[in-house]
């Protein structure tokens, strides 16, 4: 039995176990912290910085997803600083890639959309990178455009963890970084690729997408793919 | 009480701004009472006028002329409102902005031509090297993102900034 321990958010005693993250013991007391990498059941990374909390004592913000509850911790999920660093984290997802999302398939329906609306992103003040990407349309069925990733990387982790295909992987570092298929190999040529369109599924964005499908008409189903991991005991 | 001096303008956009400014419906009666309108497609005025209330931007800034007409009416104005996802993020006109614009005009009005293949100089401004936003070139005091913004948000914006108030639109709008 992992051991029982109390922490508090936001001035709230809550009980914990020993090896939740902060982001668990959170969303289990009903307390809301912005994420975008994160996915339910499946290993978190600490990709978007979206989640950042503070934790007193710590002289840094720590992303809620991935750190580990300690006995006696307080954490605090809102205040004026987290809004500002949350806000700047946004901003710099689209400054990075190209997003139109009057013309694209995710518009409406989309998790970067979304969150920037909720957390109140209505302009972005640092300029626009405007980055010449491509767009693999060589698979069958789906397309990944790079224009649109904000590399999250939900799709290599359910990839690898859920499907069991490790298809895709991240290549180089920070602004450079891209999605790749099998170690760099246009979509449609991977030998490892089942076609069970769940990377598709759990992309928070218009990055991933199925074939045949026009402005606005591409609604994620993440949830079916997350119920299938935890029913395999994934990452609690 | 005086009227509040309002202007309307249309830079590289696709006028789909303009068009949800007219579907606030009966609430543009309550403009009409309350603002002159002194610039915009439909008023005649050829300069734009000085000493401007608030200002209404839809669109980029894409060209030569775009850029000298902004400059002009940051002068001129007061507030100045970004109107939609073209002036707020360079939206679709920002989508030429990873190609040099000699190719562009090559490609449309050379290779992409029947005939008459020449890239046309007179009368029309030069393309800036890349669309932009707004407030990448002056300072911008609201932002109200949308392809086109919703007329309620329009509606509300308009209703909060001629009663003298900044409009908080947190949650209001999105992009797209
Ligand atoms: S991925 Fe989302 S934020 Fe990006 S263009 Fe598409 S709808 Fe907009
Ligand atoms: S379709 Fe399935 S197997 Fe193929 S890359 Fe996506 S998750 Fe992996
Ligand atoms: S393709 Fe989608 S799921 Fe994969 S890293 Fe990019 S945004 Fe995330
Ligand atoms: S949700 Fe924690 S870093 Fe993305």
């Amino acid at each position: 039995m992992p051991e029982k321990i109390s922490i508090r958010i936001d001035g709230e005693y809550v009980a914990a176990q020993e090896g939740q993250t902060i982001l668990e013991v959170a969303r289990a007391s009903g307390k809301y912290i912005p994420t975008l990498c994160w996915l339910e059941s499946i290993t978190p990374v600490g990709a978007c910085r979206l989640c950042i909390v503070e934790v007193s004592g710590v002289n840094r913000l720590l992303p809620a997803c991935t750190t580990p509850v300690q006995d006696g911790m307080s954490v605090t999920t809102h205040s004026e600083k987290l809004a500002a660093y949350r806000r700047i984290a946004l901003e710099f997802l689209f400054t990075e890639r190209n997003h139109q999302c009057a013309v694209c398939v995710s518009n409406n329906h989309c998790e970067l959309q979304a969150m920037a609306q909720r957390l109140g992103v209505n302009s972005v003040r640092y300029a626009y990178t405007f980055p010449k990407l491509p767009v693999d349309v060589s698979h069958e069925r789906f397309v990944l455009d790079h224009n649109r990733c904000i590399l999250c990387t939900r799709c290599v982790r359910v990839c690898a963890e859920v499907e069991g295909a490790h298809v895709w992987d991240l290549s180089s570092r920070g602004i450079r970084s891209m999605v790749i298929c099998d170690m760099s190999k246009p979509w449609g040529e991977s030998r490892n690729c089942t076609n069970c369109g769940k990377c598709v599924q759990v992309c928070p964005t218009g990055a991933l997408a199925e074939k045949g499908f026009a402005v606005e008409e591409m609604v994620k189903r993440d949830a079916k793919v997350t119920r299938l991991a935890s029913r395999r005991g994934g990452h609690q | 009480m005086k009227k509040t001096r309002l202007a309307t303008v249309w830079l590289d956009g696709c006028a789909g701004c303009h068009m949800s400014i007219l579907d606030i419906d009966e609430a543009i009666l309550n403009v009409a009472a309350r603002a002159d309108v002194v610039y915009g497609p439909l008023v005649d005025a050829q300069e734009f006028p000085k000493a401007v209330d608030v200002t209404i931007i839809e669109g980029a800034i894409s060209s030569q002329e775009d850029l000298e007409k902004v400059h002009a009416i940051r002068k001129r104005s007061k507030l100045i409102v970004s109107l939609g996802d073209c002036a707020v993020t360079a939206n679709v006109p920002g989508m030429r902005n990873n190609i040099p614009p000699r190719k562009l005009l090559e490609r449309i009005y050379i290779e992409g031509a029947q005939e008459n293949k020449v890239i046309p100089s007179e009368g029309v401004p030069a393309l800036l090297r890349q669309a932009v936003p707004v407030h990448q070139v002056v300072k911008v005091d609201l932002h109200v993102p949308g392809c086109p913004p919703p007329a309620s948000a329009i509606a509300f914006v308009l209703g909060e900034l001629l009663e003298g108030r900044v409009p908080n639109l947190t949650a209001k709008v999105k992009f797209g």
